[in-house]
């Protein structure tokens, strides 16, 4: 048994501590009335915990009889009723399955109930088909900046980058395109996209093709699209081909034209599924 | 008064006989066993703030115009989830102080989770009888992640919107079902006007039910079962050891509570969590650099960010790179950890029941592999922040990444070594203590070629 003093002392404590509570609880009460900082609420509410906690803990270690019960585990597992309840089990069993043609039945009447009931699982959403392989883009459609404007010929300079969408569309998520000017002569367009990048303007989409992240960042001197999500490097210069990072696929280029008003239009959609990649889009 | 209540009660429930047990029931003291109380303590945290915050929260994707006190943002485009979290933060008394406690309890729920389970491991608490228990456990710790990661995509702001639209892209990496799961999950291709509504259905209904439902199993469980403890005098395998459940541990639990509580009042006052005035609203082509995630989703960021830019095709159809490190390695390790019961059971054919704990040195190979799981995910999880390792210690990033991928296979192997080696170099030494040296007998070779047993001498 502790000595008294040091029993009377811990009492002290306590009940400071419980005063101290108290005080922070009428702090709290009164810093929500009169609107105060968000740390003072904190503070406040901490004192009031902490006060109960001190004193709670106080109590349950030294002022009440600090005891040590022994309890006696039993087993975890019945004894003669395991018996008892395999049989009960076996022969409910074997009472229902004695009939073949019956229990066959319920079993595929419950399989089939479940396979109708889960027809409801697609109401959930959308039929996602359409939209992983088409984008707003249209043959013609002029590009337009965040704000609506569309972009002209002279707007842009070398190594300018901007994001761009579909007229009427801004900010659809599966339209969105980079924009890029480069210095006259840099891109060696492939034969194949010889006139997708009209005055020396290049587009390819800004969803990457790993994870989705928009490639939001542009190193100019190396002409490089960076995805800030798992650092994916895209070569600007050829075809937005992953050069490091975990994608596996070039962003998809979208192939421009400078119609005779000199606005930048969209000669068709992407030729490919634009964004990450997924089981049916095939090779 | 306290006598008529029992009478009454046990008239009616026969409840007296339950509780002159329960009110004796041991409970061994020792530190490593708050764990799990910290677990529970902060999920209690987290219902009470989440209950104050779902009153408020306006978990609408319909979009308006920013009006709030936060100047920078005024007249910005904002969806009424964002606007509704802003108002919360600065126009609601207290919104800030239990919107942040809300946020810092998740946090410490995960962390007292993994820790709980860290500690369930390496003393071997998870063997017979006690597998259900751990599969529980771990059914929890997922529940948790679900439960955070769906809370934190709630205000619908720039850095979380980035993190769904990952988690979404990540689905759809999934063979056969994955571009259907998403739509099912999402509503629709990402991002879908549903998605807000779904996450609030999922984050203040589905997730905490379940997880209030397998605490209940959890603790139902562990009272039929009662407490392990470690091996000591008076301790054995047929009994419990420890404090009575009344006055003693409930003050002393009640006590640790409050504590809690109090410590996740200063975070919430003091310490700045998820400021999405800071991130802005969510914006499809905008994205936030660095974009980091809580911590407890680093490991699976940091496995995208690893994971080798190989694409597979199969009879015309695609496997995207993130399937391996998204998909496959977040399933083989949670496989591992749910079967770990039953694997360490067929390598060591002991089907027993243990009820005394093991000292992690005394089985070297468990607590050996035990920390190799922790280094790889240690490294998985740096590798999540590697853009911002990259921008402080000025490494070209591509460096960083060779270099995690190396540490990856080799930190796990080296240190399931390293343990092994100082498990059983302490256990010999242990054991040593117990017995005392080791005798040796030394033998003399006489000058005529005999040998002849050295008298023992003290050589103190």
């Amino acid at each position: 048994m502790n000595a008294p003093s040091r029993f009377s002392w811990l009492q002290r404590i306590a009940a400071l501590a419980l005063l101290v509570s108290m005080l922070g609880s009428v702090g709290f009460a009164v810093g929500y009335a009169t609107g105060v900082s968000a740390q003072f609420q904190g503070l406040a509410l901490a004192i009031a915990l902490g006060g109960l906690a001190v004193a709670v803990v106080i109590w349950g270690k030294f002022l009440v009889r600090q005891e040590r019960v022994i309890d006696l585990r039993e087993p975890t597992s019945s004894s003669w009723e395991r018996n008892d309840a395999t049989h009960a089990l076996e022969a409910g069993t074997e009472q229902i399955g004695r009939r073949h043609l019956l229990s066959r039945l319920l079993g595929s009447a419950f399989a089939v109930f479940g396979i109708a009931a889960l027809f409801t699982i697609r109401s959930l959403g959308q039929n996602p088909y359409p939209q992983l392989f088409r984008t707003k883009w249209t043959p013609g459609a002029r590009l337009v900046r965040e704000n609506g404007q569309p972009i002209h010929r002279e707007d842009l300079v070398a190594d300018e980058i901007v994001t761009v969408f579909p007229e009427g569309f801004v900010g659809a998520a599966d339209s969105q395109t980079v924009l890029l000017r480069l210095a006259p002569g840099i891109l060696q367009p492939a034969s194949d996209r010889a006139d997708w990048s009209p005055s020396d303007y290049v587009a390819y989409s800004k969803v990457c093709t790993h994870a989705g992240c928009p490639v939001g960042l542009y190193r100019s001197a190396e002409h490089q699209l960076l995805c800030p999500c798992h650092q994916s490097m895209f070569d600007v210069l050829d075809r937005a081909k992953p050069i490091a990072g975990p994608a596996t696929r070039p962003l998809p280029q979208l192939p421009l034209r400078i119609a005779a008003d000199g606005y930048l239009r969209a000669q068709s959609d992407f030729h490919e599924p634009i964004g990450p990649g997924f089981w049916e889009r095939g090779a | 008064m306290i006598r008529r209540f029992v009478l009454w009660l046990d008239d009616r429930l026969e409840t007296a006989s339950f509780a002159s047990h329960a009110m004796r029931k041991a409970f061994p003291d020792h530190w490593s066993f708050m764990l799990g109380e910290i677990s529970l303590y902060s999920f209690i945290a987290l219902l009470a703030t989440g209950i104050f915050l779902g009153f408020l929260f306006d978990a609408s994707d319909a979009h308006l115009t920013y009006h709030g006190s936060y100047a920078p943002l005024v007249g910005a485009n904002v969806s009424s989830a964002y606007d509704s979290t802003m108002r919360i933060s600065f126009e609601t008394q207290a919104g800030l102080v239990i919107r942040q406690m809300h946020h810092w309890s998740a946090l410490l729920f995960v962390a007292a989770i993994v820790t709980h389970m860290a500690r369930i491991f390496f003393t071997g608490a998870f063997r017979n009888p006690r597998e259900i228990n751990w599969i529980v456990g771990l059914t929890l710790l997922l529940l948790a992640l679900g439960a955070g990661l769906t809370g934190y995509s709630l205000p619908d702001d720039l850095l979380s919107g980035t993190g769904l639209r990952i988690t979404a892209s990540v689905a759809m990496a999934i063979p056969v079902i994955g571009t259907w799961l998403e739509s099912l999950f999402f509503g629709g291709p990402f991002p879908a006007p549903q998605m807000v509504e779904r996450l609030f259905f999922t984050h203040v209904l589905l997730l905490p039910a379940l997880i209030i439902g397998l605490i209940s199993l959890h603790m139902a469980i562990l009272w039929r079962q009662k407490h392990t403890q470690f091996p000591g005098s008076g301790r054995t395998e047929l009994n419990v050891v420890g404090s009575p459940l009344w006055p003693n541990y409930a003050l002393k639990s009640l006590g640790l509570g409050l504590a809690i509580f109090a410590v996740l009042a200063i975070l919430g006052g003091f310490f700045q969590i998820n400021p999405i005035w800071d991130y802005g609203p969510y914006s499809p082509s905008e994205v936030a650099s660095p974009s980091q995630p809580d911590w407890y989703v680093g490991w699976l960021e940091g496995a995208l960010r690893l994971g080798p830019p190989i694409e597979f095709h199969l009879f015309g159809h695609t496997i995207p790179a993130s399937f391996v490190p998204g998909v496959l390695f977040p399933l083989l390790a949670f496989g591992v950890l749910y079967l770990w019961p039953f694997i360490e059971r067929s390598i060591t054919k002991d089907d027993r029941v243990h009820n005394l704990l093991d000292h992690p040195i005394e089985v070297p190979w468990r607590t050996a592999s035990g920390v190799a799981i922790f280094a790889l995910f240690l490294i998985v999880t740096l590798a999540g922040s590697d853009d911002v390792q990259a921008r402080v210690i000025h490494v070209a990033i591509e460096r960083l990444i060779v270099v995690y991928r190396v540490l990856g296979i080799a930190l796990p192997i080296v240190a399931w070594l390293v343990t092994f080696q100082l498990c059983r170099e302490l256990r010999a030494r242990a054991i040593q203590r117990e017995v005392g040296e080791p005798s040796v007998v030394e033998f003399i070779r006489s000058p005529n070629g005999g040998f002849e047993e050295k008298q023992p001498t003290d050589t103190a």
